[in-house]
């Protein structure tokens, strides 16, 4: 057997102690460098925009002149895609998240579905955007409509919708529903009235979130023919429409300075509906806890 | 008795609710049939993405060459001597989506790093969530921050520096994706057993070489995983990039100068007013079909990494 | 008692968690190359007893202590010691065998590698698996996965690994309790072999193996608010036939715990 020579394991020790600090700073540093960069970000808008934001930003059409437009019909065409995206992604994504959890068992369409999922959520929005244009646009000639950009938000936003609804329905402990069956339930009637309302705060807290995702959604609004300058309040679910993203986007990309300032009071107006969002979510989701 | 009695009611008794009818067939088949037709939603909704993006891209490579299309690097369809090659797009998307890797990787990583391994719970919890408020901002409110804030701040740097670049907009992404880098990482390394740790450190490891030659070898392939997910998301990227980085199709890896992006070209062709059915407008079929493919795999890719990869612990 | 020359003693200590003392006062003296067990009920301290000894507790971070921790005479809390110091002199096996997800070579060379040990690492390897009893069983497949053992050859490993950076204490902390008896037997010949150059603490609920393995044992134990007391410390043969506390008794006799 080796006889091992006495050894110099202090030899390192300064410097590893002096590396081990370092690396501490390096990763702090990185945290405070994104976390500033949000900060960044927050201020540099709120200083360019916030003069602007007012009643009659809110209440005015768009206008050629920086000072006088407003995002009244923007901010409409957004709360009716939202309406119509979420609507339409709820009963969509909770009938299939039923399906899948409750029905399917481990069969083969529900092992395609649940990779399919897993893929549909990377799939980038402009391309949702494509395919809203051909299916929703052209072949249903719903034509570049409210209609259409709800419908193309909803798939949009579908596969997450699913998943977290998914997630939920997991969470309901399996001797809820054998106290169902037990009793002489159905399997409907047992998901509909002990599954459901269990999983409900968790369900809508995912919609909440996945539907604040919706509104900020640009690229596949432009795709299906979104308006950048809407001089009307939309009038019906196949009135065409802009949408406040699009708003901001198209005032963005003006040379002029005070289009600059709408386009970043509008971006305020966007992040304030976010953030109501998601507070509405953080609430529910703490309701949640405490309940259970 | 009063059982009794109720036992005498049971022939008069409302049909049970569970055997309800809805036109001749049990309702808890219709529902059931119902809860099927929304998951096929999903799966139709691949099939039609698949289905509209290849018979649309068949029809463009009837009048232009598939072959000329993947290794042209000139991109010039609007004008009057048109040119398909996807390589100047490709090109774009792939400087700015290295680009934004470039910030998002060491920031996101040690920003995982110090989640998992360094911070207490009490940080963390108040960390994370503000980290992932970045993952929530609305691309297009990105954008607007690269052109108007981040583009002029490196052009007072650098005068060289043309008012649309691909280095705005790719440090702009990268701030955009580090949360994705940062959350999944940090589960990854979270998922790494307490015990490995205590493992090293009775050896007398410190926190520096405990996370990087333990913690980090053990999540790699989550945290690899992490970073290619990070990485389709910058491709697929459409706002930052159009806003920011310009609407010149250069064949050019040469950050400071205007180039375009697959996806702004998308944009750009939507905005624009090519009717539809002329080539200029099935062109945008053929570069979405390139953008899913390239999307599709590297999703796949993370995929498989994590389940092949995968270190499993008790 | 041959020799009575410590080489960790804890004077008067008292370990909390936040405002929960889990360890009340003890004052225990390890001797130089014997084998100390700490035995006692579950969630009596004896796990966190053991890693006051090389300061992994330092990882809670509610974590506190009063009295003290001498290691070689010197007190292990002080605010000059570093940690990372302590923990290569004063080894560690765990409960569970937990070797890192790489080769066996590199498993045991990990430890000498960080503290920057500069001889030749291929014969420091197989002097520490020869010496965990394991060299002959893995020495044709240095290079795969320590995963791909079972988990007695994990411990032994881990135990290896331990070795190799050349510590004077071994702390386990019961290492046998997710093995099967084979293995069980194994671990407890090698600690015997081990116990001539090193100084070996192990907290076991197997009382038959503190018995069978130690020289000397403490039996903690709690009563009310006094959680982690030592009820008794001496010579393992004398505490297993004749103990001098009731308590001692009732314990080892298997009345409760």
């Amino acid at each position: 057997m080796a006889v091992i020579a006495p050894t110099d394991f202090r030899k390192r020790k300064e410097r590893r102690k002096w590396q081990g600090r370092a690396f501490f700073v390096l990763c702090l540093l990185a945290i405070t460098v994104a976390l500033g960069m949000l900060l960044v970000l927050l201020i540099y808008i709120g200083m360019k925009g916030w003069s602007h934001v007012n009643w009659s930003f809110i209440s005015s059409f768009p206008s050629r002149h920086p000072d006088e437009a407003g995002i009244q019909s923007a901010l409409l065409g957004s709360v009716y895609l939202v309406i119509i995206a979420g609507i339409v992604s709820f009963v969509l994504g909770v009938g299939a998240a039923v399906y899948l959890e409750e029905y399917a068992g481990r069969n083969r369409f529900a092992r395609i579905a649940q990779i399919n999922i897993a893929n549909l959520a990377g799939v980038p929005s402009i391309v949702y955007g494509i395919l809203g244009l051909e299916i929703f646009v052209r072949s249903m000639g719903l034509g570049k409509s409210l209609l259409a950009g709800g419908f193309t938000l909803a798939l949009l936003i579908l596969p997450i919708i699913i998943i977290s609804a998914q997630e939920a329905i997991r969470a309901v402990p399996p001797s809820i529903r054998e106290g169902g069956y037990a009793l002489g339930a159905s399997r409907w009637q047992t998901i509909w009235n002990l599954v459901l309302p269990q999983a409900f705060s968790g369900i809508l807290t995912g919609v909440i979130l996945s539907v604040s995702r919706a509104i900020g959604e640009t690229a596949p609004l432009i795709v299906i023919g979104a308006l950048t300058f809407v001089p009307f309040s939309p009038d019906g679910p196949l009135s065409r429409f802009s949408a406040l993203p699009i708003q901001i986007f198209n005032w963005t990309a003006r040379p002029q300075a005070g289009f600059q300032e709408a386009a970043a009071a509008g971006i305020i107006v966007l992040l304030i509906v976010l953030l109501g969002m998601n507070a509405l979510a953080v609430i529910l989701r703490n309701r949640l806890e405490n309940r259970s | 008795m009063e059982e009794q009695a109720n036992s005498h009611d049971r022939s008069e008794a409302p049909r049970p609710r569970n055997r309800r009818m809805w036109h001749g067939v049990p309702l808890e088949r219709v529902i059931g049939f119902f809860l099927f037709l929304c998951a096929a939603v999903s799966v139709l909704t691949t099939i039609g993405i698949v289905a509209v993006l290849v018979w649309e891209a068949a029809q463009f490579f009837g009048e232009i060459s598939f072959f000329d299309f993947i290794t042209g690097t000139k991109w010039t369809p609007l004008f009057a001597s048109k040119h398909f090659g996807v390589l100047a797009l490709v090109a774009g998307t792939v400087q700015t989506a290295i680009g934004a890797m470039i910030v998002a990787l060491p920031l996101g990583l040690l920003s995982a790093i110090f989640m998992s391994e360094y911070a207490p719970n009490r940080i963390r919890g108040l960390v994370k969530p503000v980290l992932e408020v970045l993952a929530g901002i609305p691309t297009i409110v990105y954008g607007f921050f690269a052109l108007l804030f981040i583009t002029p701040l490196l052009r007072d740097v650098s005068g060289g520096i043309s008012v649309f670049n691909g280095l705005s907009a790719s440090i702009v992404m990268g701030i955009m994706i580090l949360p994705m880098v940062s959350s999944l990482s940090e589960d990854a390394m979270r998922a790494v057993p307490r015990s490995l740790r205590e493992g090293a450190y009775a050896l007398g490891a410190t926190k520096l070489e405990v996370s990087t030659q333990v913690v980090i070898p053990a999540a790699l392939s989550g945290i690899v995983a992490s970073f290619i997910l990070a990485m389709s998301r910058a491709i697929g990227e459409t706002m930052i990039v159009t806003i920011a980085a310009g609407q010149n199709p250069n064949f050019t890896l040469n950050p400071l100068v205007p180039i375009e992006t697959m996806t702004a070209f998308i944009v750009q062709v939507s905005q624009g007013d090519s009717p539809t059915g002329t080539l200029e407008f099935k062109t945008i079929f053929a570069v979405a079909l390139t953008l899913f493919v390239f999307t599709l795999f590297m999703n796949l890719l993370s995929q498989y990494i994590v389940a092949r990869f995968r270190e499993a612990y008790e | 008692m041959l020799q009575a020359d410590p080489i960790l003693q804890t004077k008067d200590l008292s370990v909390y968690y936040g405002a929960n003392r889990v360890v009340t006062e003890v004052s225990l003296d390890v001797l130089r190359n014997r084998i100390t067990a700490i035995i006692g009920p579950s969630g009596t301290g004896k796990s966190t007893l053991l890693r006051c000894f090389n300061r992994m507790n330092d990882l809670i971070p509610t974590f506190h202590l009063s009295g003290e921790v001498l290691f070689e005479g010197n007190n292990l809390y002080e605010p000059t010691v570093d940690a990372t110091d302590i923990r290569y002199q004063i080894g560690m096996v765990f409960q569970r065998p937990n070797p890192f997800p790489k080769s066996i070579f590199d498993n045991v060379a990990f430890g000498p590698r960080i503290n920057g040990y500069n001889g030749n690492l291929a014969d420091l390897v197989e002097w520490s698996l020869q010496r965990a009893a394991i060299w002959d069983e893995v020495k044709d497949r240095l290079k795969s996965s320590a995963l791909s053992l079972s988990g007695g050859q994990q411990q032994r490993l881990c135990i290896a690994r331990t070795l190799a950076v050349e510590p004077t204490v071994i702390l386990m902390d019961e290492p046998c309790s997710s093995l099967d008896p084979i293995a069980t037997l194994a671990i407890e010949e090698l600690m015997r072999e081990l116990s001539e150059e090193y100084s070996i603490v192990i907290v076991t609920h197997n009382m038959q193996q503190a018995a069978r393995v130690s020289n000397y044992t403490a039996f903690l134990m709690a009563e009310g608010d006094r959680v982690g007391q030592l009820v008794e410390f001496g010579e393992s043969r004398q505490i297993f036939t004749n103990p001098q506390d009731e308590r001692t008794e009732a314990y080892i006799t298997g009345r409760f715990g």
